[in-house]
């Protein structure tokens, strides 16, 4: 148990990273793209977007704490 | 041909950085073991690039630009996200030195195993520390390479970034303090941001105005967005530090 824990917090690093909000907006961010571009609604700026949004919100987060 | 010389560079440089950071690792203890751990660790990077490499290519485009695009966009954003903090002053630069310095005080501190003629602890400091260093590495050639179908162009770029590194390192037996790290990382988490976001949309069902031309534009607009968000941050740091002081 203990090494699946370890595998997993392993992997948790890896992927999200310092901080979660980033790969939270990601995942926000791309699941918007695909719910407009799937009903033929340009979505091209949403990610731009999205990617200024997060890197704003996480160097606030950062220089905060 | 514009993609497959954005691709070289990118993981080249991607991969040259962290080289620099396991160096810096490797070159804590003698150089048999070492060289030993440094093998084993590049033989296992291999083999999950030799795996995933060929099963990536069995997913759908569509679905495999989505998941590539998920990912550079994760690895991108939290590589130019240490850069601004790094350029702004919130956070201390990379200091291969230091880190050498720090590695010899742990070296020496820990007990020697000596067993078949290895020292068993620079084999796991070399292997721990290329590993580490080259998984993620790893993910952003074979993401990169799948995406583009050019991974033999990812791994080749990535192998030249480490000889050059490893002969760099063998000539001068130190730290290669000199490399501009984090000037490095912000141009690496440029491009994996850009690419994430070209990829990932295209993945998710845009059709990007001027088809290929918007990577440039993308990469336009991500560089001036940092700057001004290093600039913003320096501004805050300074105007923040007088009020510290007289606290």
């Amino acid at each position: 148990m203990r090494h699946v824990r370890a595998f997993g917090a392993f992997w948790w690093d890896f992927i999200v990273g310092d901080d979660w909000v980033v790969a939270a907006g990601v995942a926000a961010g791309l699941g918007l793209t695909a719910f407009l571009a799937n009903r033929d609604i340009a979505a091209w700026w949403v990610l731009p977007l999205a990617v200024v949004a997060v890197l704003v919100v996480s160097l606030r987060r950062a220089t905060r704490s | 041909m514009a993609h497959g010389i954005f691709l070289f560079f990118t993981t080249f440089l991607a991969s040259g950085v962290e080289a620099v950071e396991a160096l810096t690792i490797v070159l804590v203890r003698g150089w048999r073991s070492t060289l030993i751990g440094v093998g084993v660790a590049g033989l296992v990077l291999g083999v999950v690039v030799a795996v995933l490499g060929p099963a990536l290519r069995l997913i759908p485009i569509g679905t495999l630009r989505l998941v590539v695009g998920a990912l550079l966009l994760v690895f991108g954003l939290q590589w130019l996200r240490k850069a601004i903090l790094r350029s702004s002053g919130y956070k201390a630069l990379h200091d291969e030195n230091a880190a050498f310095r720090e590695e010899q005080e742990a070296a020496a501190s820990a007990t020697r195993v000596e067993r078949a003629g290895m020292d068993w602890y620079s084999f796991t400091i070399a292997f721990k520390g290329v590993l580490l260093e080259g998984l993620e590495v790893v993910f952003i050639v074979v993401t990169f390479g799948a995406a583009q179908g050019r991974l033999p162009l990812a791994a080749a770029a990535a192998v030249a970034a480490v000889l050059a590194v490893a002969i760099v390192g063998v000539l001068v037996r130190a730290p290669l303090e000199r490399v501009p790290e984090n000037t490095i990382k912000f141009a690496v988490g440029l491009a994996l941001t850009t690419f994430g976001i070209f990829w990932g949309g295209e993945g998710a069902g845009v059709s990007w105005p001027g088809s290929d031309l918007a990577i440039l534009a993308i990469l336009a607009f991500l560089a001036v967005v940092s700057f001004v968000l290093v600039r913003q941050l320096r501004r805050e740091r300074i105007a923040a530090l007088p009020a510290e002081a007289g606290a």
